[in-house]
């Protein structure tokens, strides 16, 4: 299979020196990476490290000619098994792709054509590298059962809406190195699943390069999971390579600032809950803390001496889905089944569970979005429920979200100002002036400069924005934020300052949060207390130390042990 | 799917009896007498008037008249038109012809949309494309009477490459023209539609990863860009045919075209309502089928969509 077993080994199988890339934009052109160089040796894996934007997906896209078409190399060499492929012609990298080069893409949702069968997509592959004999039908199960999919003569039948996202991934990783090829370059291909789909996935796509001999470039945002997985690791920053290594050392001993911040806010390895900044100001980012202003102490009426007392207390809540079937044979679906705990007042409840496991029903259910089917929620001792009119929009006020998608989640046509009065407005707070004051007050909480309240959404990163969510939560002084995956879209750095932030937020302002999210390492970060939710069912509840040092469900364990990168720095 | 074709089927019946009301209705509305419009300026002897609207439930009041309409509907019964025709012979003559003329439009626009469009959208900003915007950009704003005229006279008058009206029996090859006129603004429509979902489904994760799997340019396009944009296309011609079946009044009127819309203009001019009623009905039904298709091929293409 391999032609080059003949080859020296010590020649690198891909090579790129100097590579630089331009867009052309409507602004002009923009150096999407510049002097990029990295070098894999056959058998090798290496990984680009990155956050969004920082060029380490189009430095890997150019070596399979797949950059957009506004986008070209400007520079530099890409050798790949000493041919330069750098302004190679379309027929030869076609004949490249697949059975040299192969590919594993990010998003098993969107990369799989959905209106042709898994096993076409399969097949089509082998076809176009001259694979597909008589018997292509064997094939390709043979090629989806080895990258893991059970029962694949049956699901190769199967279009892919039929697949779940962890079955799509081994699906496309079976497309990948359905033509053997030498090099797989792996764009973040675990990044939009589940820990343990992730950790069970990569697992199985090591076991599976490592046996073929097949060199991987995995491009990822996570440190952790590049040390634990890559030989060498390149990290990337606006578009330069700034530093590259073998992956431990890197990890132990970062020479390049970026890198040093990237490993100190890995969340992965992580292993305390944060303190407030006037107790340990983290020394990553270079925002200027403003001192918090007299004015946001807090609001009247907050009893402050209330911590330790529950706040929330939920009591069996279930709540049951009718799903439609056939003919009136709906089928009912439990998404969350006789869930209940408390959440003290000054404190973090964060809720962690799989895609599907209930947990933002939960709250949605805590926000009074959803009523639930059976049981209660108890805020402040009154049963949500039932809260009507008037009490509601009371309730409203002093129970404020923060969602998952900053993008989504601000009206576009809304300014800044609009959006962080906008509450204030709603509940008849103050008059102009004093509002237009109060937004400066929360702008300066979470460290946004006054002049952003004239702009507009798409102007601002996306750590920006969540900033600009958190203001408009905060608006109202609430006593509860229900924060849904608050900081899951973000990049590693950014959400670290984000939870800094709300961490901040916590101690100045006496805040409870209810935290949903998949990823246990948030949670080591942010939590006090912890609920474990699988299948709509709460399987332990512990405080955050409990669960980490000595979690006592089997499911726990999993999760945790799914963690990329946390045996690294034991 | 058995199921949802027969539940629409059932949905048909509401639509009918609300159509049909409907339009009863608005002929009932229409200002003239019809029945004095008949005898043209002259006046006509009392007896022969009450005998006229008595045969036509003229005299009878808004509920009865529809009341009757609905009993005679019962027994296959259409009623007749005022020259003493029974209305299902006269739309039996008309509706083939209108058929015709509808089926070439359509595969006119489909066959041509799809092509231009496929090859514009692949070549979105450079010439080809921006050829075919502006030439469509055209088409859609000079109206069809216009464009069927000036068409009318230079391919059939001055070129005299076909027939400028189309005679009795209306067969294909007269139609030509006509069909050429009525699908042409829908043309346009098809293209712009088809080259905005290639040129989106281009930029598509899916269409990377295929070529990144080593397919040739052309098996990309064809398998994994083509089938994925001919879905909104395909809602449109569906949602073209019932409104080409319908009849166009415009175009059958300047080609002479002996077809439904013709019939139904005039039967509106002369507030015969047995035929208007029974004509609109008809393409209310026809319109819905052609929805129901549509439906169905697009479960057909798009393997996600599934009906119970």
């Amino acid at each position: 299979m391999n032609s080059a077993a003949s080859r020296n080994a010590d020649t690198p199988l891909l090579e790129i020196r100097d590579l630089a890339i331009t867009f052309s934009t409507q602004n002009g052109p923009v150096n999407a990476v510049r002097n990029a160089h990295l070098t894999i040796m056959p058998g090798e894996t290496v990984a680009i490290v990155g956050e969004s934007g920082s060029g380490k997906s189009t430095t890997a896209l150019a070596a399979i000619g797949l950059l957009p078409s506004n986008g070209r190399v400007s520079g530099g060499q890409i050798i790949f098994d000493g041919e330069d492929i750098t302004n190679v012609s379309e027929k030869r990298i076609i004949e490249l792709r697949g059975n040299s080069i192969g590919m594993v893409p990010q998003d098993p949702m969107s990369n799989l054509n959905p209106v042709w069968k898994i096993g076409f997509q399969v097949k089509e592959t082998l076809k176009a590298n001259g694979l597909d004999g008589a018997n292509s039908k064997e094939r390709v199960a043979e090629v989806l059962a080895e990258a893991g999919l059970p029962d694949a003569a049956n699901r190769a039948k199967q279009y892919p809406h039929e697949f779940s996202g962890g079955m799509r991934q081994r699906a496309l990783i079976a497309i990948g190195l359905a033509c053997r090829p030498r090099l797989l370059i792996a764009d973040e291909p675990t990044s939009a699943l589940d820990v343990t789909v992730q950790r069970q996935i990569l697992d199985h796509l090591d076991r599976m390069t490592t046996e073929l001999g097949t060199a991987v470039l995995l491009i990822t945002h996570d440190l952790g999971l590049a040390a634990e997985r890559a030989e060498k690791v390149v990290v990337m920053y606006k578009g330069q390579v700034v530093e590259s290594g073998p992956a431990l050392e890197i990890l132990r001993n970062p020479q390049h600032p970026y890198t040093q911040r990237l490993v100190n806010s890995a969340p992965s390895l992580a292993s305390r809950r944060l303190k407030s900044s006037k107790v340990t100001q983290a020394p990553a980012e270079a925002v200027s803390v403003a001192e918090p202003a007299p004015s946001s102490a807090p609001a009247e009426g907050r009893k402050p001496a209330g911590k330790g007392e529950n706040l929330i207390e939920v009591r069996n809540l279930t709540k049951v889905f009718k799903l439609r079937g056939a003919l009136g044979k709906g089928t009912d679906f439990k998404a969350v089944d006789d869930v209940s705990f408390n959440v003290k007042r000054g404190t973090t409840m964060a809720i962690v569970g799989e895609s599907g496991s209930g947990k933002s029903t939960v709250a949605q259910m805590a926000l009074s979005l959803l009523s639930p089917t059976e049981g209660s929620i108890l805020f402040d001792g009154v049963e949500v429920n039932t809260l009507k009119s008037k009490a509601l929009f009371d309730f409203r006020r002093r129970v404020q979200p923060i969602f998952q998608d900053p993008y989504g989640s601000l009206d576009p046509m809304f300014n800044i100002y609009r959006t962080i009065e906008e509450p204030l407005k709603i509940h008849k707070i103050g008059d102009s002036k004093s509002r237009e004051k109060r937004v400066r007050e929360l702008l300066d909480q979470v460290s946004m400069p006054a002049a952003t309240m004239h702009r507009f959404p798409n102007e601002l990163s996306g750590g920006q924005r969540q900033r600009i969510a958190i203001a408009r939560a905060l608006a109202l002084n609430p006593d509860v934020i229900i924060c849904d995956e608050a900081v899951s879209a973000l990049d590693v750095l950014v959400q670290a300052q984000v939870l800094n932030l709300l961490t901040d937020l916590q101690a100045e302002l006496g805040l409870t949060y209810l935290f949903i999210t998949h990823d246990l390492a948030v949670v080591r970060q942010i939590a006090d207390d912890v609920c474990v939710m699988q299948k709509g069912r709460i399987v332990e509840t512990a405080t955050t130390d409990e669960v980490f040092s000595n979690p006592r469900q089997k499911y726990t364990q999993d999760l945790l042990g799914a963690i990329p990168g946390a045996t690294l720095l034991v | 799917m058995v199921m949802f074709t027969l539940r629409r089927f059932l949905q048909l019946i509401p639509v009918f009896f609300g159509a049909t009301l409907l339009v009863y209705f608005l002929v009932f509305a229409t200002p003239g007498d019809p029945i004095a419009a008949l005898s043209g300026g002259k006046p006509m002897a009392p007896a022969v008037e009450a005998a006229l609207r008595a045969q036509y439930n003229l005299d009878q009041p808004f509920w009865v008249q529809y009341g009757l309409y609905l009993k005679n509907l019962v027994t296959l019964n259409l009623g007749q038109t005022f020259s003493g025709q029974e209305v299902s012979a006269v739309i039996a003559r008309a509706y083939p012809v209108t058929a015709r003329l509808a089926i070439m439009a359509l595969a006119f626009e489909a066959i041509f949309g799809v092509f231009f469009g496929v090859i514009a959208g692949l070549r979105k900003g450079k010439l080809f494309d921006s050829t075919v915007l502006v030439a469509s950009l055209i088409v859609i704003a000079v109206p069809t009477f216009v464009l069927g005229f000036v068409l009318q006279l230079v391919v059939g008058v001055q070129l005299g490459w076909a027939r400028p009206t189309v005679s009795g029996a209306a067969p294909w090859n007269e139609l030509i023209l006509p069909a050429l006129v009525l699908g042409l603004v829908s043309l346009a429509y098809v293209i712009r539609l088809t080259r905005a979902s290639i040129s989106e489904n281009m930029n598509a994760d899916y269409v990377r990863t295929a070529t990144a799997k080593g397919l040739s340019r052309r098996r990309v396009v064809v398998v994994h860009i083509l089938r994925n944009s001919l879905i909104p296309v395909v809602t449109f011609l569906g949602a073209d045919l019932g409104a080409l079946m319908g009849g166009a009044i415009v175009t059958e009127g300047i080609f002479n075209v002996p077809g439904v819309g013709n019939l139904l203009y005039q039967a509106i001019l002369k507030g015969e309502s047995a035929t208007v009623v029974a004509v609109v009905s008809l393409l209310v039904i026809v319109f819905v089928v052609a929805n129901l298709v549509v439906d169905l091929l697009y479960a057909w293409l798009d393997p996600r969509i599934r009906y119970v």
